[in-house]
C-alpha cells in the first residue's frame, strides 16, 4: 500500500531570537507524514517539536530547508499564501485552547466557519467532541477539557486536510485528556483527516500509527506501532 | 453579525471605564471645534447678510459743519457709489429714573424717512414719519434696558435745551451691531443709546440747516479704499474734517473682527489639545488590548485570518469609539453653539442670528478626529497585524529591565522594593511615562488657561481704573471749553479734586507707517489721571515731546527717542515734529499724551479744555449729576464706576460660564489619563500584582506599586502644566491683543493652585477606581493560567 506524503520536509533548521537569547529549535528534521496517518511527535520540553508543528501549519518558516504540503512548496510561499493555505487546509489544537474569551463556544467555532469554504455546521462540530449542550456557554464557564474539545471542534469544523495538535491535554488532568484525545482520535478515524500530534507524554504515543521522536532539534528515531492503543485504556 | 465584530462589542464592553474616557475627550475636542466653527459662521453669515442687506457703509469721515453744496463734489469722487450725508451729535440724555447722566448718539434721518446707507431694521413700531418732528427710532438694547416701548417719551439735551422726544420704532443698525461708546471698553446699554431723529428737528436745534457735519460712504465694487479716504479728506479738511477711515476703524466692526478671530483661534487651539490627548489614549489603550490579545491573534492568524482582517478588526475598535464620539461630538457642539448664539444675542445685535450648521467643519472634525485616532494607534494596529503567528503564540518574553539611573544614584537599599518596581517600570518605558506626564500636564494646563482670564481681568480693571485713572467722573465739553466753563465745573458743591484734559484728532506718521490717533494732553503734576508704566510705577508726564501706549509704539513701530510728524485734524492744523519721550502701558484703546501746556503752545491757542476729570464726594454725587446735565457745554459724562459695574457683570458672568466648562473639560482630560493610565498598569501587572499578594504583601502595598507611578507622573505633570498653561495663556493673549484692548499675561497664584488642585483630585479620584479594581484582584485565577 503506497500512501500519498502530505508533507515532507527536507532538512530543515529554525534559530529564532527570544528576549536577548538566541535559541536553535531545529538542526535539520527531514520527515513525511502520510494521507490519514496519526502521527506523534514525542519530544522533552525544549526539543523542538512545537517549532516544527508551527512551520507544517504555516504558522512559521524554517531559516533553512524546504517544506512540501503536497504539491505545493511551503517554503517558497509568502505571507499571503500561507494564510490561504491554514485557512484552507488546516486545523489547529493548542496546548492552552486560544479560544477567543469574548465569544461562546459555538461562537468560537463559527468564527471559523465562516471563513472556511465548505465547514460543517458549527453545532455538528460540537456534536463531534460531545459538546452540543454546552453550545452557548463562554470559555471562562467551561473546564479546561471543555474548552480543549471546544477547541478540537473549531480546528475540524472546517473539514481541514490536516489537524495539528500542540500539546493538547498538557493542561489537563488525566481523565479529561483522555476524553479529549478520544475526540482526537474519533477525528482521525472517521473523517480521515491526517493527524500530528505533539507530546512530551510517552503513554501517549501509543496511540498513533507511527512515532517520531525529538531530541534537541533532531529526528531522535522513527517508529510505527504495530497496535494501535485505544485512548481510553493510556494511564499516566 | 460576523462573529469577529461580535468578539469586537464585548471586548469594547470589557473596556467600557477606558472607552468612555476616551470617548469623552474626542467628543469633547469635536464639540469645541464644532462650537466655534458653527458660531464662526453664524456670526460671519448674519454679518455679511446684514452688512449687504441694509446698506452698511464702507467709508465713514466727521466734519465740523459742511454745507450741502459739497455734496455733488464727493459724489464725483472715483470709486464712490453711494454718499450720505447727515447730522450726528452725542447728547445728555434726561431720563427720570436714573439720577447719573445718559448718552445719546443723534444720528440724523433725511425727511424721506430712510437713510440711504445704514438702514435700519424696524425690530418694533415703525419708521419716523416724514412729516412729523419730535419723533425718535431708539436702539434696541438701549430701549430693552430702559424698558423703553413704543409711545414713551424721552427727554435729551439739545444744545442745552432739554427737548422731549416720542419713540416711535426700535431699531437695530449694521453701524451699531455692538454699541460701544467711543472710550468705553464694552457696552453699556443703559447709559450709551443710539436715537434716530429727523433731520429737520437737529437741524432747528444744532442751527445746521444746509449743512452736516457726518460723511458715510458706500464704494463702488472693486475700488480702493485708501485713494477714496484722500480724496474726501482733501474735500472735507477745509469744513474741519478730522480724517475719514474705513471699517477696520469703525468701533463696532472692530468689535465683531476681534471676536471672530478669536472664535478661529478657539476652533484650533482647544481641539488640537484635546485631540491630541484623545490619540495617546487611543494608543495606550489598543497597544495594551493588543498586548493583552495577543493569543486571540495568534489564533486568529492560525486558522487563516489574514493580516488584513486582524487590522481592520483592531482598527474597527478605534473607529467604533470614534466614530460615536465623533457624532456625540457634533451633536453637543451644535447645542453649545445654541447656548453661544444665546451669548452673542446680548452683545451683538443682528436682525437674525441662527445657529449655522458649518457642515464643512463638521467634515473637518471627522477628518481630523479620524487622522488622529489612526495616528495614535497606527504603530499598534501594525505590530498587531505584523506579529507572525508562531511567535504569538510563545508567551512573550520577561520585559528586559536595567538599573534605572535614579536607582544608581541612591544607596542600594534606599528605595523600598515597590518603589523599586515603580521606579523601574519608569524607566524602562520612558516615552509612554513623558506621554502620560504630558496629557496630565495638558489638563493642569487648559485649568490654568481657563480661569487665568478672570485673573487677567481684574489686573486690567485694576491697572487701568484704580490705580491709573483715579476720577470718579469724566465730563467731556462739546466745544473746546474756556478757563471759566472749566472753573465753574470744577467748582460744583461736592467736587472733590479736578483735573482739566485737552483732546485733540491727529493723524500720527513714523516712516511709512500712520495711525488716526487722539493726542491728550494733561497736567504734568496729575493725580487723577496718571500714567504708568508696565511695572506700575507713575510716568511724569515730561515737559517735552509726545508719550505713546505700547499698543500705538507696537502698531507705528517707534522707540523712545524717535521723531515722529504729528498733523493735527483740528482748527489751525499745524503739523509738529515731536520726540517720543516715552511709552506708558495701557490695556485699552491707542493713545498718545502731552504735557497740556505744550499742546496748547503746539496748538497755538489759549489755555482751554476738551474735558475734566472728577473726583466727587459720594454723598453729593447725585447733586453734581443734575448740575452737568444742565450746563449746555457738557456733551458727556462718564462714570467710572458705573462702567466698571457694567463691565464686571457682563464679562463676569460670561466668564464664569466659559470657566465651569473649562474646569470641567480639564477634568475630563485628567481623570482620562490618569485612569486610563492606573487601568492599563494594573491589566499589564495583574499576574506581578496578584503574586505580590500571594507572597505576602498587603493590598496598600500592592497598590503602591500600581498608584506610585500614577501619583509620581501627577507631581511631574503639575509645574510642566505650569509652564504649558503660561505658554498658552501667552498665545491665546496675543490672540486677543487688539487695538480696543489687550489683556495682561497675569495668572494668580490661586489660579496655578486650582488647576493643581483639580488635576490631584482627579488622580485620587481616579485611583480610588482603580484601586477598588486591586481589591478584587482574582489571586488564584491569575496564577493558574499560562505557563
Amino acid at each position: 500500500m503506497t500512501k500519498t506524503a502530505v508533507f515532507r520536509a527536507v532538512d530543515i533548521t529554525k534559530t529564532y531570537q527570544m528576549g536577548e537569547v538566541q535559541v536553535r529549535a531545529l538542526r535539520g528534521v527531514s520527515l513525511e507524514l502520510f494521507e490519514g496517518e496519526f502521527v506523534v511527535l514525542l519530544g522533552a520540553s525544549g526539543s523542538g517539536k512545537s517549532t516544527l508543528l508551527n512551520i507544517l501549519g504555516g504558522l512559521d518558516v524554517p531559516t533553512s530547508g524546504t517544506v512540501h504540503y503536497l504539491d505545493n512548496e511551503l517554503t517558497a510561499s509568502d505571507q499571503g499564501m500561507l494564510t490561504r493555505y491554514r485557512r484552507d487546509h488546516v486545523g489547529f489544537v493548542f496546548q492552552f485552547y486560544n479560544l477567543i474569551p469574548s465569544l461562546t463556544a459555538r461562537e468560537n467555532v463559527e468564527l471559523i466557519t465562516e471563513i472556511a469554504d465548505s465547514p460543517m455546521d458549527s453545532l455538528d462540530a460540537l456534536d463531534l467532541v460531545d459538546l452540543r449542550e454546552r453550545a452557548d456557554h463562554f470559555p471562562a464557564q467551561l473546564s479546561g477539557g471543555e474548552q480543549q474539545r471546544v477547541a478540537i471542534a473549531r480546528a475540524i469544523a472546517k473539514n481541514p486536510d490536516v489537524l495539528l495538535c500542540d500539546e493538547p491535554t498538557g493542561a489537563l488532568d488525566v481523565k479529561t485528556g483522555i476524553v479529549v484525545l478520544e475526540a482526537i482520535a474519533l477525528i482521525n478515524r472517521k473523517l480521515g483527516t491526517t493527524t500530528a500530534v505533539i507530546t512530551h507524554n510517552a503513554e501517549i504515543a501509543k496511540m498513533a500509527d507511527r512515532v517520531i521522536s525529538l531530541s534537541n532539534g533532531q529526528i531522535a528515531g522513527v517508529e510505527k506501532n504495530t497496535t494501535k492503543i485505544q485512548a481510553n485504556v493510556l494511564s499516566w | 453579525m460576523k462573529k469577529l465584530d461580535r468578539k469586537l462589542l464585548r471586548d469594547l464592553y470589557q473596556l467600557r471605564g477606558q472607552a468612555t474616557a476616551i470617548f469623552t475627550v474626542i467628543a469633547t475636542g469635536v464639540a469645541t471645534f464644532v462650537m466655534s466653527m458653527c458660531a464662526y459662521q453664524s456670526l460671519t453669515t448674519s454679518k455679511d447678510k446684514f452688512y449687504r442687506d441694509y446698506r452698511f457703509a464702507d467709508v465713514f469721515s466727521s466734519t465740523q459743519r459742511t454745507p450741502n453744496a459739497m455734496l455733488p463734489r464727493l459724489r464725483e469722487i472715483t470709486g464712490v457709489a453711494t454718499v450720505e450725508t447727515r447730522l450726528v451729535y452725542d447728547v445728555l440724555l434726561d431720563v427720570p429714573e436714573m439720577t447719573e447722566p445718559a448718552t445719546a448718539r443723534l444720528i440724523s434721518v433725511p425727511d424721506a424717512g430712510q437713510t440711504v446707507l445704514n438702514h435700519l431694521y424696524i425690530k418694533r413700531g415703525r419708521m419716523l414719519q416724514p412729516d412729523r418732528s419730535g419723533e425718535v427710532v431708539v436702539s434696541d438694547v438701549f430701549a430693552k434696558a430702559h424698558h423703553f416701548l413704543p409711545g414713551d417719551e424721552v427727554r435729551a439735551i439739545l444744545n442745552g435745551k432739554s427737548q422731549s422726544f416720542k419713540i416711535v420704532g426700535i431699531a437695530l443698525s449694521p453701524e451699531y451691531v455692538i454699541q460701544v461708546q467711543p472710550g468705553a471698553m464694552l457696552p453699556d446699554d443703559k447709559r450709551f443709546g443710539i436715537f434716530w431723529v429727523s433731520e429737520r428737528d437737529l437741524e432747528a436745534a444744532f442751527d445746521m440747516t444746509g449743512a452736516f457735519n457726518s460723511v458715510t460712504v458706500r464704494l463702488a465694487y472693486g475700488n480702493n479704499v485708501d485713494a477714496v479716504i484722500e480724496d474726501l479728506d482733501r474735500l472735507l479738511t477745509p469744513f474741519g474734517s478730522i480724517g475719514a477711515y474705513d471699517r477696520s476703524e469703525h468701533l463696532s466692526h472692530q468689535y465683531l473682527s476681534d471676536e471672530l478671530s478669536q472664535l478661529r483661534g478657539m476652533a484650533i487651539i482647544a481641539p488640537a489639545i484635546f485631540l491630541g490627548v484623545a490619540a495617546f489614549l487611543l494608543n495606550i489603550a489598543v497597544s495594551r488590548i493588543i498586548v493583552q490579545q495577543r493569543e486571540q491573534i495568534a489564533a486568529l492568524k492560525a486558522f487563516g485570518y489574514t493580516n488584513l482582517e486582524v487590522g481592520v478588526h483592531y482598527l474597527n475598535l478605534v473607529l467604533l469609539i470614534t466614530v460615536t464620539a465623533t457624532i456625540a461630538g457634533t451633536l453637543f457642539g451644535f447645542w453649545m453653539g445654541n447656548g453661544m448664539m444665546g451669548m452673542y444675542e446680548e452683545f451683538y445685535k443682528f436682525p437674525s442670528l441662527e445657529l449655522q450648521i458649518n457642515f464643512f467643519a463638521v467634515a473637518v472634525g471627522f477628518l481630523l478626529t479620524f487622522s488622529a485616532a489612526l495616528l495614535g494607534t497606527y504603530v499598534s494596529v501594525r505590530g498587531a497585524v505584523r506579529l507572525p503567528p508562531a511567535e504569538a503564540m510563545r508567551p512573550e518574553p520577561p520585559p528586559s529591565f536595567r538599573l534605572s539611573i535614579i536607582e544608581r544614584m541612591l544607596p542600594k537599599h534606599a528605595l523600598a522594593p515597590e518603589m523599586r518596581m515603580v521606579v523601574r517600570n519608569l524607566s524602562r518605558r520612558p516615552i509612554k511615562a513623558f506621554l502620560s506626564v504630558i496629557g496630565i500636564a495638558m489638563a493642569v494646563a487648559i485649568m490654568i488657561l481657563g480661569n487665568f482670564s478672570l485673573d487677567a481681568m481684574n489686573y486690567m480693571m485694576d491697572f487701568q481704573f484704580r490705580m491709573a485713572q483715579r476720577q470718579d467722573l469724566t465730563v467731556t465739553f462739546v466745544e473746546p471749553a474756556t478757563e471759566s466753563v472749566m472753573y465753574e465745573v470744577q467748582t460744583l458743591a461736592g467736587v472733590l479734586q479736578s483735573e482739566t484734559m485737552r483732546a485733540v484728532a491727529t493723524r500720527i506718521r513714523f516712516q511709512n507707517r500712520s495711525r488716526r490717533v487722539g493726542i491728550m494732553g494733561i497736567e504734568p503734576e496729575a493725580e487723577l489721571f496718571r500714567l504708568l508704566d508696565a511695572k506700575e510705577r507713575v510716568v511724569r508726564v515730561p515737559d517735552f515731546g509726545i508719550m505713546l501706549n505700547t499698543k500705538l509704539a507696537k502698531l507705528l513701530g517707534v522707540r523712545v527717542g524717535d521723531e515722529v510728524i504729528v498733523e493735527v485734524l483740528e482748527d489751525k492744523r499745524p503739523i509738529l515734529t515731536l520726540e517720543v519721550s516715552a511709552i506708558v502701558e495701557e490695556y485699552t484703546g491707542v493713545n498718545a499724551y502731552m504735557n497740556k501746556q505744550r499742546l496748547h503752545a503746539a496748538l497755538l491757542e489759549s489755555k482751554v479744555a476738551s474735558g475734566a476729570f472728577l473726583k466727587v464726594d459720594p454723598n453729593s454725587m447725585d447733586q453734581v449729576f443734575t448740575e452737568l446735565e444742565q450746563r449746555p457745554g457738557v456733551g458727556s459724562v462718564t462714570i467710572k464706576d458705573a462702567m466698571m459695574q457694567s463691565f464686571e457683570n457682563t464679562v463676569a458672568e460670561n466668564i464664569l460660564v466659559m470657566r465651569s466648562i473649562i474646569v470641567i473639560f480639564a477634568a475630563i482630560i485628567a481623570i482620562g489619563v490618569v485612569y486610563n493610565t492606573a487601568r492599563i498598569s494594573l491589566s499589564e501587572r495583574s499576574r506581578d500584582l496578584a503574586t505580590m499578594r500571594v507572597v505576602g504583601f498587603s493590598t496598600r502595598e500592592v497598590s503602591t506599586v500600581l498608584l506610585g507611578e500614577i501619583f509620581i507622573f501627577t507631581v511631574l505633570a503639575i509645574p510642566i502644566g505650569f509652564m504649558i498653561g503660561y505658554g498658552l495663556a501667552g498665545i491665546m493673549i496675543a490672540g486677543l491683543d487688539t487695538e480696543n484692548y489687550r489683556v495682561p499675561l497675569v495668572i494668580n497664584r490661586e489660579t496655578y493652585m486650582m488647576a493643581a488642585g483639580i488635576v490631584v483630585l482627579a488622580t485620587i479620584f481616579s485611583a480610588g477606581l482603580v484601586q477598588r479594581q486591586v481589591q478584587h484582584l482574582d489571586l488564584i485565577g491569575v496564577l493558574k493560567t499560562r505557563d
